[in-house]
Formats: structure tokens, C-alpha cells, sequence
């Protein structure tokens, strides 16, 4: 399995610019999961390393190979589509072998392979049917079958679960996963679906109008989002923001002044914060407790079973969610006191960069 | 709509409830009276279509000169007198092989037309304009044209051979090339149809099937060969039977341009029948020519129909 390496890629459909100046490094074996709200770049990124849209600028490189003049076939990448793209005229024997006759690979060796990703993807039994006659998560493990008798240098998902009701999503996320562990292969994934790029990447490239906002790790990107937009669109609930009246300093740490004279001190620096500028905090539903603090009414309950979210109003009208116990007693009205955990508190400058604890 | 059930107390028990029934006028009951809305159809199809046929089969078997009269059942006698009429065999051959010409050709032409103007480009919805706006032509305006162009000595064919110093095919006196030059005429005229049901079918395959067969490293042939024909096969069917039925009936280009000549080579069966019932005024006769047309249709897309059966069951 191979690295591949994005330097300096544009992307322009007319005078319209979807990526300007994007670069990234994926290492050999990763399981990269772009992630981002529709028409952020993420799947025109993807089709680009497919070959399947021209690049306007930069090159792309896979396994220390230039492949971005190349056409997609001899890129050395397979790829699995949303709506699966499977031949509807041929058996699912024969569109995995479909691209390997291409190649002029023998008959023989064709089999092994078909036989052997059948045995990996449990799909033995469904290697002379039509895919009309498969249902959806069928059809997308023969995608998948497709992908892997190609034996490329790195794996292309383009939202493939996208396509799958609920129940099979999660599961066939966990035979990614399974997938990914097995064959050790790098693989690309591209979703707008937080859970599946948490719960799948190594790394994930949170991209946002054509830019990657952060590279990291799936924790690093929850615990400390380098950007707002990556603190608001990870994590469910979202983020809560507020904006920020005054920053103070204690110790050496910001304290923060929000609306009616709400105080929060934070575990930041404050020598990395300017006097003057305007800031938003932001605080994760869980990192907001109730018990004591600034009194707030209940405006909203949501009992999701193993928690409970509830939504609660200051006096100023600022709205905090905060995460409450599966059998929360709160109701819609009731009083309760907030407190935020100083160290998950972070700060957001007027150009979205963030300050986390120390 | 009523129903017979009730919504029983929650007990907590689990209640059998009778499934709904419906009330006898109740929408979706078959009755007697749905048959109303398909009565115009059928009626318009038993005055049309129906008896038409059945009236021309009938009169197939009689002696009905307009001139001289009915002269009663003559069993198989109009159809034996066909079969060694050279004049109508010589149409049967005729048509038939200019079926032969002409269908291979709009499927070809047209599923090629449809292939090149297959994109999103303007240039192409100019020309997918242009090669269907000839089909609006009627067949007098197009022949005129034809007549033109295939003109001995005159026509446009003839000036252009002659610049270069070459002698233009004559199509219209030419008894080897009158069908072929027929058969040109009616597929530039009509070729918009099949290119339009061709475009209608090459659109409904998703790109990201086309996307799946280049990474694939499937070359332009073999995308063509495992991909777009096996997806638009039905298409090809349907427009090769819309082709043969249509073009059986030829008759109005043969008229105007060759009048069926020189030496009855471009003389059509439609033409024979045209002749035979009013210009000859022998309608039992011509009624049985008519009985061969269809009989010819009929099996032709029998055998067409069965032929892409195999080849789907293949």
C-alpha cells in the first residue's frame, strides 16, 4: 500500500473556484476520511485523485508516482460510489472481473481474486446474480468486491453508505472498519456524516469552501478543533457558542465575561490572547454541568435515553445545551443553576482560529 | 370511505381486529363500470382499426372491380393471381430490400448521431435541432428537394461531381441505385426520431457508470461494447421495430422521385396496392396485396422481437 501526496491542488468549474490551494500527506496503510458539509470540495478532492475531474493546478502523487496526467484507470485506485455503479447488465461475477479482463489478466488468477474477495466480503453466494436482483447493502459490499480484486494502491469511498438505511450503515461501517484493519490498505472516504468519519479515520481532513480547516486525528479534532468551524460542525449536539463582552486575566488564565455578568474562568493563556480583540467562547454539551452557578430556565428536553440534553436559557436570553443523567427529572421550565469545566472551555478570535486549555 | 372496524379500548391485551373492510361502491373494486373509461379507446379501435382489417381480409377474398362491379367470393383466386404476378413480386423484393437498406441504417446513424451529440454542449443542441428538424418536413418538400439534388445533369450531385471532374451516381435512373437513392432520401428525412429515442436512452445511463468503467481501463470500444449498447438494448429493439413496420410502408418518396421506375426497380408494395385499388380500381385484388404487407410486418417484428428475446435470455 502507498502514501499520496496533494501539493498545491486547484480546482475551478469556470469562473467558479471550489479548491484554490489545497495540500495534504496521507501515509501509507491511513484511513483518511475527508468530512464537510455539501459542496465544501471534499468529493471534487476525491474525483481529482480518481482522475475523474482535471486538475487546474498543483499534482498529486501516489505511492512517489506523479498520477495526475494519467487517465483513471492507471492511477492504481478503486473506487466505490455513492449509487454503487455497478454494471446492471452483468453478474457480480463478472463486474468484479470486469477491470482486471481489462488488463489482460488471466483467466485463472481472475477467479483467485473474485474468489478470494468473495470469501473476505461473505459474498459467495451472490457471485451470479444481477444487481438487480441484490438489495442495496449487497450491492454496495459488491462495490466494494470491485474495489478490492484491483488490489490498488489506495481505496476511493465516495459517501458510500450515504445510500443505506440506518441499521445497515452502522453496520457496514463496522465491516470498513474490519476491512481497513485486514488488508492494512490506504482508503480515502469522503462523508458529510460525523459519526462515520469519527468512528472510521485515522485521520480526518475537516474541509470547509474548498480549504482544509484541520488534519488530525479523530480525538484531537473533538478535543481541540483548530477552527470554529471545526468546533461547530463536529460533535452532536453542536457546540455552544457565546460571544464574549470582556477577557480578563487570572493567573495567568483568560476569564471570560459573557452577557448579565456571567464570569468563566478558563484554563487558556492569557498571554495568547489580546486585550482588545473580540472572542466567542465555546463549550461542549458535556462540559456544561448543572448544580451550581448562573441560573437558567429549561426550554427544551431531550431524553435520548442513555443522556439527556436539556436547553437552557440565561437571563440575558444566551442558550446553553447541556448534557443531563438518562433519567434527568429536569421539565421543560424548571430552574437550574450552570457551570461550565474551565479546562474544556475554548476561545475563537474574530477569524475563527481557537484557544484551548493548556 | 367507511370502514366496518372499530378502535377498541386499550385493554393492554393484544386484540384481533377484523382487517377493513370495504364498502361495495368503494374505490379500487373492479366492477363492470371501470370498463367506461377505456370505451372511447375501444370503440375508436373497433371503428379503426378492427373492422378496417377485418373488412380488408374480407374483401381480399372477393372480385369487387369499382368499375365492374361485385362479382362475389372468389376464395384464394386474388391471392394465387398475386403469386405470379411479377409486377407485385418484384414489389415484395423491392420493399423488403429496402427495409433491408434503410433499418440497419437508422439504427446505426441515428444510435451514432446520438452517441457524437450526447453532451451538454450548445453546438450539439443546435445540431440535435437541425438533424430532427427535417423529420417536420412533409414528404413532397423533401422529395422536391431530393429531386434536386439527384437531378441528371442538373443536380447539385451532378454540379459537384463535375467540378472535381467525376460523374454522379444517378439515382433516379439507375435501376441498382434507385432504392439505395430512396433509401438516403428517407433516412436523412427521418433520422431524428431514432437519434431522439437513442439520446433518450444514452441519458438514462448514470455517468457514475461510465466513471466505474474508466477506472476499470475500459477503452472507448469496450465501453461502447459493455456498457452503452447492453444498457440502451431495448432502445435498439424498439427503434429497429419502429423502423421496419414504418418502413414497409413505403410509398410516398418512391412515387415522387422514381415513380416506382425506371423498370419498376423502386416500385413498393404500398405503391402496387395505391395502383392496384385506385388507379386499376380492383379492390379485392388490392385488398389481398394488403394482407401480404401486413402478414410481411407482422413476421418481421415477430422475428425481431423473438431475436432480442434470445439475446436477453443469452
Amino acid at each position: 500500500m502507498a502514501g499520496l501526496v496533494i501539493r498545491h491542488v486547484a480546482k475551478s468549474f469556470g469562473r467558479v473556484s471550489v479548491i484554490e490551494d489545497l495540500s495534504i500527506d496521507i501515509a501509507s496503510g491511513e484511513f483518511v476520511v475527508f468530512l464537510g458539509p455539501s459542496g465544501c470540495g471534499k468529493s471534487t478532492l476525491l474525483r481529482m485523485i480518481a482522475g475523474l475531474e482535471e486538475l487546474s493546478a498543483g499534482d498529486i502523487t501516489i505511492d512517489g508516482k506523479r498520477v495526475d496526467q494519467l487517465a483513471p484507470g492507471q492511477r492504481g485506485v478503486a473506487m466505490v460510489f455513492q449509487h454503487y455503479a455497478l454494471y446492471p447488465h452483468m453478474n457480480v461475477r463478472d463486474n468484479m472481473a470486469f477491470g482486471l479482463k481489462n488488463i489482460g489478466m488471466p483467466r485463472t488468477e481472475i477467479d483467485t481474486k473474485i474468489t478470494e474477495a468473495a470469501r473476505i466480503l461473505e459474498m459467495g453466494h451472490l457471485l451470479e446474480r444481477k444487481p438487480a436482483q441484490l438489495s442495496g447493502g449487497q450491492r454496495q459490499r459488491v462495490a466494494i468486491g470491485r474495489a478490492i480484486v484491483k488490489s490498488p494502491k489506495a481505496f476511493l469511498f465516495d459517501e458510500p453508505l450515504s445510500n443505506l438505511d440506518a441499521a445497515l450503515r452502522a453496520r457496514t461501517r463496522i465491516e470498513l472498519a474490519r476491512l481497513h484493519h485486514q488488508m492494512k490498505a490506504t482508503m480515502i472516504f469522503v462523508t458529510h456524516d460525523q459519526v462515520e468519519a469519527m468512528t472510521l479515520a485515522t485521520r480526518i481532513a475537516v474541509m470547509n469552501q474548498g480549504r482544509i480547516e484541520q488534519f488530525a486525528t479523530p480525538l484531537e479534532i473533538y478535543r481541540k478543533p483548530a477552527t470554529r468551524f471545526v468546533a461547530g460542525f463536529v460533535g452532536a449536539p453542536a457546540m455552544n457558542f457565546q460571544p464574549v463582552k470582556a477577557v480578563t486575566s487570572e493567573g495567568g488564565n483568560a476569564v471570560v465575561e459573557l452577557g448579565a455578568g456571567v464570569r468563566i474562568a478558563t484554563r487558556i493563556p492569557s498571554a495568547q490572547l489580546s486585550a482588545s480583540g473580540k472572542y466567542e467562547m465555546g463549550v461542549r454539551a458535556e462540559h456544561v454541568t448543572a448544580g451550581e452557578g448562573a441560573p437558567a430556565k429549561a426550554d427544551v428536553v431531550e431524553h435520548l435515553g442513555d443522556r439527556t440534553l436539556v436547553h437552557a436559557r440565561l437571563a440575558d436570553g444566551a442558550t446553553f445545551v447541556y448534557e443531563d443523567r438518562g433519567d434527568s427529572s429536569v421539565k421543560i421550565g424548571d430552574t437550574v443553576q450552570l457551570s461550565v469545566k474551565s479546562e474544556f472551555v475554548h476561545l475563537f478570535d474574530v477569524e475563527g482560529r481557537a484557544f484551548h486549555a493548556q | 370511505m367507511a370502514t366496518t372496524s372499530t378502535v377498541e379500548p386499550d385493554t393492554g391485551a393484544v386484540e384481533r381486529r377484523p382487517a377493513v373492510a370495504r364498502d361495495a361502491d368503494a374505490v379500487g373494486r373492479r366492477t363492470i363500470l371501470n370498463g367506461l373509461f377505456v370505451l372511447p379507446y375501444f370503440l375508436i379501435f373497433l371503428l379503426l382499426v378492427a373492422l378496417p382489417l377485418g373488412l380488408g381480409i374480407w374483401l381480399s377474398f372477393q372480385d369487387y372491380d369499382m368499375l365492374g362491379g361485385y362479382g362475389g367470393s372468389v376464395g384464394f383466386e386474388n391471392y394465387q393471381k398475386l403469386w405470379t404476378d411479377k409486377i407485385f413480386l418484384g414489389a415484395v423484393r423491392n420493399t423488403i430490400m429496402f427495409v433491408l437498406i434503410s433499418v440497419p441504417a437508422f439504427v446505426i446513424l441515428g444510435l451514432a448521431l446520438a452517441l457524437a451529440l450526447n453532451n451538454a454542449y450548445k453546438s450539439s443542441a443546435i445540431l440535435r435541432s437541425i438533424f430532427f428538424g427535417s423529420s417536420v418536413l412533409s414528404v413532397t418538400i423533401v422529395t422536391l428537394i431530393w429531386r434536386l439534388v439527384y437531378m441528371p445533369d442538373r443536380g447539385l450531385l451532378s454540379n459537384m461531381a463535375g467540378s472535381v471532374g467525376m460523374t454522379a451516381p444517378n439515382f433516379m435512373t439507375d435501376q441498382t441505385l434507385a432504392l439505395p437513392g430512396i433509401a438516403i432520401v428517407t433516412v436523412w428525412w427521418i433520422i431524428g426520431l431514432p437519434m431522439m429515442l437513442f439520446l433518450a436512452a444514452l441519458q438514462q445511463i448514470p455517468a457514475e457508470v461510465y466513471e466505474a468503467a474508466a477506472l476499470d481501463n475500459a477503452s472507448r470500444t469496450r465501453t461502447l461494447l459493455s456498457i452503452t449498447l447492453p444498457a440502451i438494448r431495448r432502445t435498439i429493439l424498439l427503434v429497429a421495430l419502429i423502423e421496419v413496420i414504418l418502413q414497409f410502408q413505403l410509398f410516398g418518396q418512391a412515387n415522387l422521385i422514381t415513380n416506382g421506375g425506371p423498370n419498376n426497380a423502386s416500385r413498393p408494395i404500398v405503391m402496387f396496392i395505391y395502383e392496384a385499388g385506385f388507379r386499376d380500381w380492383m379492390l379485392g385484388y388490392a385488398a389481398a396485396a394488403s394482407q401480404v404487407l401486413f402478414l410481411l410486418m407482422l413476421l418481421a417484428s415477430v422475428l425481431q422481437m423473438w431475436a432480442g428475446r434470445q439475446k436477453q435470455e443469452a
